[in-house]
């Protein structure tokens, strides 16, 4: 008789435990109640967020590809495969494994759907560095993505790292991956024609993360567990970017073959997730035998070998008679292939060890877990937090110190010394690197590298990654908004139409009704402001109970983008390119200083309402860049974010990257005398107003662009020209700002 | 049989950074005074279906040398116990 | 004349795919991958070891490989005279195997470093860098850990003595010294040539800087040198 104390610590609650006892007719084994407990986690299920994601939109101008594992969108004959996922708590406890395997899992989920990987993105959070336990998750969190990125020779392009007090003890690392595969060449993850093999790939089997998938992904960290990491730390796996490289090039040429039916990684939820999952897909049976699995490790009970999260193996489907073929191909590679079942039709998931049957479970069941909904409540500091009054906000004295202290705020310090670590140009697709709005890639063709069809492909595609979390906890439904709006504003930056989202949900207990209610909105946000643009949502994770006693986090939506430019060559970046080039800002300012950079790092406060987002304009002044770039009218483009307008033209002058550490190529610097001067200074200059763009261009080719404006109804406004070695900044006759770039260029740029 | 560990170390002549930063590292937390020097280097085990200790020797280091240090940048020192 | 190159490919080697395109796609010559277990290598003018983490780097870059058993078969051929360029990591394999004199260290910041950077042509009269100008200065980016180049005093003396420095790091104008030395190697050192001249070995990656869109092509001219020195052969 199992006690419900067993249950319960394995995470299943009685109502849980209750349809078991349904499902099976009988008391579970040790094993099948293991393997419920680790495919049932709200970690492997989606089990309290899946209702709200089934809203998200699927369709878009490009044709959507959903695998199980990852999705995409077809461009010509390729498949752009990409998706996001967070490796939230172990990156917690141990930041460079953590995040290291972070960045294993989801490239593995890229591969085993036959597209190679072509780039990595990151997207971090974590509390502020004052504290020395967040400066060593960070330093740990880069020297993960670098150790394990750069050693397996896919660029990490790009990403964002902002710092908040709500992630001290509960960082965010969420790793994107894109991948490109000839479309014809896709493989599923699913298990399906009776008598075929199941191959086991990859290294051995250990007692890695034991556990770790419902104990340590779906538990809020407690004091107790923040005080003795030590004791956490072996459920940790640690990963072998060597193997996984090896495993890349010898699963693409298996795939290749055509005899590989279906093919899945084994992560969360290990060996346990791919039978059932690849069964449940195929509608088929799986039976294995456990004492073909290979080992690192002895005595292992076989629970322990249903649910060990060793990293770097893989569960494929072969046909029958293919086996020798393709375990050659592993061989080659010195890896493991072992075939340790088949494919049955009785739709189980049944292990035996040593001929013995120790779990026999309705495949399905096992792969569809409960789906609840749970109660959800508007949070109490809502009301009280939204409360701002403008005029109460004393007026700075000097704006140049303001504007020298926001450059250099860790949220918009530029993140050169993080980029730098990360191997970003292998592969030689990156034609725009880290450091402006997007990643710009051009395509090559899947596999050993020749030009698609013979000749020079002209295609790209854009990366970016967004989510100004402190917006989603002032306003969860407007913030997420906010944060697809802006993804999509980076991307046109470039020169790039935005073409599909992969989400990476990351939010507090749901259990509690205030954060479920935050999860609810934010949803919906990006549901509404999705299905306005048709930008299908392909992928996606969900990581919840993100949160310690002292703090849940803000409500972090990230959005993964990827945007298709039409000719690489007519590409943008944000950086000013010549002198004498007018600066063209596109849409409008408002008074809007709510939850911007601004209040928090000079005025100590978050609050406010967050600035508004018209859709319509947003819309147009997206058009309207796009246009532009395309014709080729203008130089560079920059969208206004973080830290508002005043930011976003330093930058322009500044961020050009150069060839020499020391003799850098020359900035450029600007003079804006034509602002709208209504406006209150500090919102004028640091304000957050969305839908805004500043371009630059050569005096010919602005009537060009002012029709086009109009042609598309986008409010322009030419605001100053390029040239010298100053940013001056003029309201009402009156400077403003006024500094030398170097000065802005020290303050920006941090070792 | 025998167990081998084999320390391998950065020459004395070549400078080694990460040894320096732990250095600093340790001396910032109050240890200035009782350090005199640190070195970081690797340890590598290696349990030898061998009980003739002359022959163990032998073959540690040339082991050592043809692959596991580097005779231009690294030393390596190593010793042996028996083990069941 | 086409010229025949062969790219070898190590487990953990990630740049034997843009070497390849470079060749092929870019040179218009024709190339083929070696597998490291090949024995015997015939046929080929040039063998290129690419960047990458050949088994890891896991006990030391490059320390490894250099027992694969292609690395016998590229020491004959570099015996007989055959052209080797090894780049990055191949560059570490090539000082293992003591086809080039020296060793590689961590960078002096400790840090991976990918970035842009400019490197001076120190000798032009060689079989990879014909097509320079002496003192030429080039953008090539970098991308390593390991890069930090080290050579006893006596060495570095013969080094010099015999003009095996072929690259050096340099400011944007060609101004050589510390300031500009992005891993901390000795004398700036970034890629070196054997006596016979027909070894080399650079840090630097020309195949990231063989086309306009990545915004140099400056490398591709090593292929480029080749080229012309084998036709003219």
């Amino acid at each position: 008789m199992i006690k419900p104390e067993i249950y319960h610590s394995l995470g299943l609650r009685d109502e849980d435990y209750q349809k078991i006892l349904k499902i099976l007719k009988r008391e579970p084994t040790i094993t099948e109640l293991a393997m419920f407990s680790v495919e049932w986690s709200e970690h492997c299920s989606y089990s309290r967020s899946k209702k709200y994601l089934r809203f998200l939109p699927r369709e878009g101008k490009y044709k959507v590809l959903v695998g199980e594992d990852a999705g995409g969108i077809v461009l010509d004959d390729l498949a752009v495969i990409f998706k996001m996922e967070s490796h939230n708590h172990p990156s917690q406890i141990e930041p460079k494994q953590g995040a290291a395997t972070g960045v294993g899992g989801i490239i593995r989920d890229i591969f085993t759907t036959g597209a190679r990987p072509i780039a990595l993105m990151d997207s971090l959070r974590f509390g502020p560095l004052t504290d020395s336990y967040n400066k060593f998750l960070l330093h740990g969190v880069v020297d993960g993505i670098q150790f394990y990125g750069n050693c397996l020779g896919v660029p990490t392009v790009g990403g964002e790292i902002y710092f908040e007090s709500c992630y001290s003890g509960n960082c965010l690392v969420n790793v994107m991956s894109i991948g490109i595969a000839k479309r014809n060449k896709l493989a599923r993850a699913r298990a399906t024609g009776v008598g075929n093999s199941i191959l086991y790939v990859g290294a051995s089997t250990g007692r890695d993360g034991i556990g770790g998938c419902s104990v340590l992904a779906s538990q809020e960290f407690c004091n107790e567990v923040i005080t003795s990491n030590e004791e956490k730390r072996p459920s940790v796996q640690i990963g072998d970017p060597f193997t996984e490289k090896c495993l890349i090039e010898a699963t693409l040429e298996a795939i290749n073959t055509g005899d590989i039916v279906g093919i899945k990684d084994m992560g969360a939820g290990g060996l346990t997730c791919a039978t059932s999952e690849m069964a449940a897909a195929g509608g088929s049976g799986i039976e294995i035998e456990l004492q073909n699995v290979p080992r690192r490790e002895k005595g292992m009970e076989s629970w322990e070998v249903m649910i060990s999260e060793s990293q770097e193996r893989m569960l494929a489907c072969v046909k029958k008679g293919k086996e020798k073929e393709i375990q050659n191909i592993f061989a080659k590679w010195d890896l493991n292939a072992v075939v340790i079942g088949k494919v049955t039709a009785d739709r189980m998931v049944r292990v035996k060890d040593r001929g013995k049957v120790v779990a026999q479970i309705p495949a399905d069941a096992l792969a569809n877990p409960p789906v609840y909904d749970l109660a959800s409540k508007k949070p109490d500091y809502l009301d009280e937090i939204k409360k701002l009054d403008l005029d109460k906000i004393s007026l700075p004295k000097n704006f140049n110190q303001v504007l020298l202290k926001l450059l250099s705020s860790p949220n918009i310090a530029s993140k050169e010394w993080v980029y730098r670590q990360y191997d970003h140009m292998v592969q030689t697709n990156t034609v725009v690197l880290p450091g402006s709005d997007a990643a710009v890639l051009r395509l090559k063709e899947n596999g050993r590298g020749t030009h698609l069809g013979g000749g020079t492909h002209l295609k790209g595609i854009a990366v970016t990654t967004d989510c100004n979390s402190r917006y989603c906890y002032l306003n969860p439904y407007r913030g997420a908004e906010i944060a697809v709006a802006e993804a999509m504003r980076n991307l046109v930056c470039v020169g790039a139409e935005p073409a599909g989202i992969t989400d990476c949900l990351n939010f507090a207990n749901p259990d509690k009704p205030d954060r479920y209610w935050q999860f609810k909105e934010c949803i919906r946000g990006i549901t509404d402001v999705c299905q306005f643009f048709q930008i299908p949502v392909v992928s996606g994770n969900v990581s919840f109970y993100n949160e310690n006693p002292q703090d849940a986090i803000y409500p972090t939506p990230t959005i993964g983008m990827v945007g298709i430019l039409p000719d690489i060559n007519q590409r943008c970046n944000q950086y000013f390119k010549n002198e004498g080039d007018e600066i063209i800002l596109l849409g409008i300012c408002k008074e809007e200083l709510g939850g911007s950079e601004y209040l928090k790092e000079i005025h100590s406060l978050v609050k406010g309402e967050i600035p508004e987002l018209d859709l319509e304009l947003e819309k147009s002044v997206q058009k309207t860049t796009l246009e532009v770039i395309n014709q080729g009218l203008v130089n560079s483009a920059h969208d206004c974010s973080e830290g508002g307008l005043a930011v976003a033209l330093a930058e322009c002058c500044i961020s050009r990257r150069s060839w020499s550490t020391d003799n850098r190529e020359k900035k450029i610097g600007c003079k804006i005398d034509n602002l709208p001067s209504a406006l209150k200074t500090d919102a004028l200059l640091f304000g957050e107003t969305q839908s805004r763009i500043v371009l630059s261009a050569k005096k010919s080719a602005v009537n060009k662009i002012k029709s086009i404006a109009q042609k598309n109804n986008t409010p322009l406004r030419i605001i100053g020209k390029t040239g010298g070695e100053r940013l001056i900044i003029e309201t009402d006759k009156r400077k403003v700002i006024d500094l030398p770039l170097d000065k802005l260029e020290n303050s920006w740029r941090q070792d | 049989m025998l167990e081998a560990e084999i320390y391998i170390t950065l020459k004395k002549v070549v400078s080694d950074p990460q040894g320096l930063t732990i250095k600093h590292a340790l001396e910032s937390m109050g240890y200035q005074k009782v350090i005199k020097d640190l070195r970081i280097g690797k340890l590598i085990s290696i349990k030898l279906e061998v009980n003739d200790k002359n022959k163990a020797e032998k073959l540690v280091n040339e082991m050592c040398k043809k692959l596991l240090a580097n005779p231009i940048i690294e030393d390596y020192k190593f010793r042996l116990k028996e083990i069941k | 004349m086409m010229i025949k190159f062969g790219v070898v490919v190590f487990p953990g080697s990630n740049c034997d795919q843009d070497c390849f395109y470079v060749i092929k796609d870019v040179l218009n010559q024709p190339v083929e991958y070696i597998w490291h277990k090949e024995t015997k290598i015939s046929g080929f003018d040039c063998i290129v070891l690419p960047g990458g983490f050949s088994y890891g780097d896991y006990l030391r870059t490059g320390a490894v490989a250099r027992f694969s058993p292609v690395m016998n078969a590229v020491k004959e051929f570099a015996e007989k005279g055959g052209l080797v360029i090894g780049i990055c990591n191949g560059f570490q394999i090539l000082l293992e195997a003591g086809l080039l004199p020296g060793a590689m260290l961590r960078n002096k910041n400790l840090r991976f470093i990918c970035e842009n950077v400019c490197l001076r042509v120190e000798k032009n009269n060689t079989s990879f860098t014909n097509l320079y100008a002496k003192k030429q200065v080039l953008k090539i980016p970098i991308a390593h850990n390991e890069g930090n180049y080290y050579l006893d005093k006596n060495s570095l003396e013969e080094l010099k003595r015999n003009q095996q420095v072929v690259f050096r790091y340099c400011s944007a104008s060609g101004e050589i010294n510390e300031k500009y030395n992005p891993n901390g190697a000795i004398d700036n050192i970034a890629g070196i040539i054997n006596k016979q001249g027909n070894v080399l070995g650079m840090m630097p990656h020309p195949e990231r800087s063989a086309e306009k869109a990545l915004g140099s092509e400056d490398g591709l001219f090593i292929f480029k040198s080749i080229v012309k020195f084998t036709q003219k052969r």
